[in-house]
């Protein structure tokens, strides 16, 4: 069992867990995940490392509620337990000094993205980042990701805070600036990777997406996270999970990621009707 | 039922009707006379060739001499003394291939049915609580990390704790187990008899640490800087293989490891209840003819395919599946479809799989591996429809381990290379044995492997 050391609730939908897992802290690197899985009935679901405390062998996460698993794990209180937590999986990021990086990142991802952007610093590089919500109210650690960066940049898509629009349009503006871009790191949901790739690839700047299949192990065993990059098949968890984001077969990513969708709602819907009933 | 010889105990069955609706035991056991009758066909040769017919060397006529005088408790210990898994060996051993082949009754026809008296003898004990052979020997001080806790893992640790060794064994999932747990599906092999198994190793001393990724978590060579005298490694095969042609990654189709995963380590055959899904159409197609597409389309049927089809491209004779599995699963109503071989996955606007192109093959001449090689006819293409595919083609290593270990040397096929004598490895103090040796292989070779080690790291430790 894996305790529970900190809850944090980041926004209404977004929470942070700090767990006690001393084998995880002392070895995670940024751009890794976990497996998890709450109970014994429970599904074994990845989480990106948002950070680590290797005095206090902890490690935190943060997640989204989007269906049955991240909404139980949202009830989870600091001093409760969780069942299984396995990591540090996949490989790290490659941390070098390119020059200027943009890191990009939506959503829950700017939790991933910090200690990204923190190593890429601490690399010597000189470090852009955008981030952008759908709305001022999901909207989180503007301060944390500052620190960091040289230049920070927040959209919202209607423009309740910072520049109104999706990441793109300043990726794109600094793409066709006069500074030279070394690296984009961009991290969120799939359809904002796919489009983070689609803009960078006329101007032939080295992109790095992490990729977000469906996984079951997540050591290589399963298959279940395949995609195709530059036409080869890869297992996200072992290869991955970042890649060349232009070489990426994001359609069929997409397709896959739904294969569960009517039995995610099943599952959820049954859990809802559970909680309101007992 | 013509094909079972008259002169063994037949096992009783579930009927296939009621089996193909339910995820129970298919085969039932013996009842207290039917192993005893069983038991007293053994005519007890001095010579033993059954014993060597045993990788692990089960006394074999001494724990049915046991039995027969009703002396149960001796059984157990007989038995527990070579085989810490009886159980489960009892239960998915090859034993036609194996202690029964060389049985001296088998030339009269009819082989004592060792398997099943094995079986009756781990479920006694079950029932009975007997804790007779636990016995271990004084503490050594050494210790000893065993990675992966399948048949090989499970039984270098038991081996090694019975020496007094103190064992770790480091296990990536959450349960202990390996194949018999995630692969080898509920109606074969119950998992709380794999569970019996695991706490019996449990109870010699040995600690089993879950969640831990090997190469990942901690690395073998970390292992050994925090004092491990010795390492065995029995991580098996569980690298999926595909057929790498398109339309691989479609909606629906899976690999075996992924279908069989997902339904026996994850219960989704019990889902909405257990909360990982699976998804099973109407018309399913399992691609090989071992015994793990068996298991993948006989799951299939269990959760309501209206048609399972196995497609193999070479011919009955040459299916490694074994013969009463495949009857088995014949009894299912599983449809066999040979000589076939599929060219690519045929998927609709959503991304899902909507049918197989298949073209027929004729057999030429013999490969390596002396089965006829399959060619495919010129022509033949037609094209199945399928909404569900299980790519069963077989597994090898993970490269996990031996690509994060210096020193650790492998084949072109991924296999870790070691002694065969010792199952040392390349790397200094780290033995190895299992399927992630051999590639995909047997539970009781895996077990045979483990010991072999098990005596190796003993005689190294005792000589330090
Ligand atoms: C390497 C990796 C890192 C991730 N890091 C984070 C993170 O840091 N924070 C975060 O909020 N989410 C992260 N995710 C996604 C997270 O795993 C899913 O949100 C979670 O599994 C959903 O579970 P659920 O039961 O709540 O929802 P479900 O009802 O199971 O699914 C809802 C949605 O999540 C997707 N999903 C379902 N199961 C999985 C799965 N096993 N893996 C990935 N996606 C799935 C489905 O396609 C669906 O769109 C990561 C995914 C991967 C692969
Ligand atoms: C579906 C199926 C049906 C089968 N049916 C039969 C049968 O009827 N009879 C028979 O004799 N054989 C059968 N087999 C084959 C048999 O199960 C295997 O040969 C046997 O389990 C191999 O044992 P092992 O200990 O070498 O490896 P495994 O059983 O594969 O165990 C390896 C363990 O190591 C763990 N592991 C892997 N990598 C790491 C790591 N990096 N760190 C920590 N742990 C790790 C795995 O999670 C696993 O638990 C079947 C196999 C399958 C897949
Ligand atoms: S372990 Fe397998 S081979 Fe050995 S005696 Fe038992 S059934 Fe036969
Ligand atoms: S060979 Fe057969 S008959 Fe002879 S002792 Fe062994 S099991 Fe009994
Ligand atoms: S999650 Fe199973 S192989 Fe990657």
């Amino acid at each position: 069992m894996y305790q529970i050391v900190a809850k944090e609730d980041v926004t209404p939908q977004i929470h942070l867990l700090e767990i006690h897992a001393p084998d995880v802290a002392k070895k995670a690197q940024a751009g890794q995940f976990v497996v998890i899985r709450l109970d014994e009935k429970g599904e074994r679901i990845p989480l990106t490392i948002a950070d680590w405390n290797r005095q206090k062998r902890t490690v935190t996460v943060v997640f989204m509620e989007v269906g049955k698993t991240t909404r139980k794990l949202a009830n989870v209180k600091a001093g409760d337990s969780i069942a299984n937590f396995v990591g540090p999986l996949g490989r790290p990021t490659r941390i070098e000094k390119s020059g200027t990086v943009v890191c990009v990142a939506g959503g829950f991802a700017i939790a991933t993205i910090v200690p990204i952007a923190r190593a890429m610093k601490q690399a010597g590089n000189r470090v852009i980042s955008i981030m952008g919500f759908r709305t001022k109210a999901l909207m989180f650690w503007e301060d944390r990701l500052r620190r960091f960066s040289d230049q920070l940049i927040i959209t919202t898509d209607d423009g309740s805070y910072g520049r109104e629009g999706v990441v793109t349009v300043p990726l794109k503006e600094l793409l066709e600036g006069t500074q030279k871009i070394d690296r984009v790191i961009a991290i969120g949901p799939t359809v904002m990777m796919k489009f983070s790739s689609i803009t960078t690839l006329p101007f032939g700047v080295d992109t790095v997406v992490s990729l977000n299949p469906i996984m079951v192990d997540g050591t290589g065993m399963c298959g279940v996270c395949r995609v195709t990059v530059d036409g080869a098949v890869k297992f996200t968890c072992v290869d991955g999970p970042e890649f060349d984001g232009h070489k990426v077969d994001w359609d069929e990513l997409m397709a896959r990621q739904r294969t569960y969708l009517d039995e995610e709602k099943r599952s959820l819907e049954m859990w809802q009707q559970e909680q309101a009933g007992g | 039922m013509a094909k079972l010889d008259l002169n063994r105990v037949p096992m009783p069955k579930q009927e296939p009707e009621a089996r193909s609706e339910n995820y129970d035991e298919v085969a039932l056991g013996y009842s207290d006379e039917e192993a005893l009758a069983e038991a007293n066909r053994c005519i007890q040769c001095k010579k033993r060739p059954c014993v060597q017919g045993c990788p692990v060397g089960v006394d074999i006529p001494e724990f049915i001499d046991a039995l027969r005088n009703n002396d149960m408790p001796e059984a157990v210990r007989s038995l527990k003394a070579k085989n810490a898994l009886p159980g489960v060996c009892g239960r998915v051993c090859p034993q036609e291939t194996q202690c029964e082949e060389v049985c001296t009754l088998a030339k009269k026809g009819a082989p004592m049915a060792i398997g099943r008296l094995e079986r009756y003898v781990a479920d006694w004990e079950l029932n009975h609580q007997n804790d007779s052979n636990r016995e271990v020997a004084p503490a050594t001080g050494s210790r000893i990390a065993v990675v992966g806790s399948g048949p090989a893992g499970l039984t270098a640790a038991a081996d090694l704790a019975k020496r007094g060794h103190q064992v770790t064994i480091f296990e990536s999932l959450h349960v202990a187990g390996g194949v018999l747990m995630y692969g080898i599906p509920e109606f074969r092999l119950p998992k709380r008899i794999v569970q019996a198994e695991v706490d019996y190793v449990r109870s010699l001393g040995v600690e089993i640490k879950l969640d831990s990724v090997i190469g990942k978590t901690l690395t073998v060579d970390e292992l050994q800087e925090v004092g491990y005298d010795a390492v065995f490694l029995g991580t098996g095969a569980g690298l999926p293989m595909f057929l790498n042609i398109p339309g691989e990654n479609l909606n629906g189709v899976y690999s075996a490891n992924e279908f069989l995963t997902r339904i026996n380590l994850m219960k989704a055959y019990l889902f909405p209840e257990y909360d990982t899904p699976i998804k099973v159409g109407k018309k399913v197609a399992v691609i090989g003819g071992g015994n793990v597409a068996m298991d993948a389309a006989r799951c299939a049927v269990r959760l309501g395919a209206g048609e399972v089809h196995i497609v193999y491209r070479r011919s009955r004779n040459e299916m490694p599946a074994r013969l009463e599995e495949l009857e088995n699963a014949e009894e299912e109503g599983l449809i066999i479809n040979l000589l076939t071989n599929p060219l690519r996955f045929l998927g609709n606007d959503q991304g899902w799989v909507y049918g197989m192109e298949c073209i027929e093959m004729d057999l030429g001449e013999p490969d390596d591996s002396g089965r006829r090689q399959p060619m495919p006819r010129e022509g033949s293409d037609f094209i199945i429809d399928v909404d569900t595919v299980v790519v069963s083609l077989g597994t090898s290593p993970n490269p996990l381990v031996p690509s994060a270990t210096e020193g650790l040397n492998t084949t072109k096929r991924g296999t870790v290379i070691i002694d065969e004598g010792t199952g040392k490895t390349t790397k200094a103090k780290v033995w190895a044995g299992g399927d992630i040796v051999t590639g995909a292989a047997t539970v009781i070779s895996a077990m045979g492997a483990g010991k072999r080690a098990a005596a190796s790291i003993d005689a190294y430790l005792q000589g330090k």
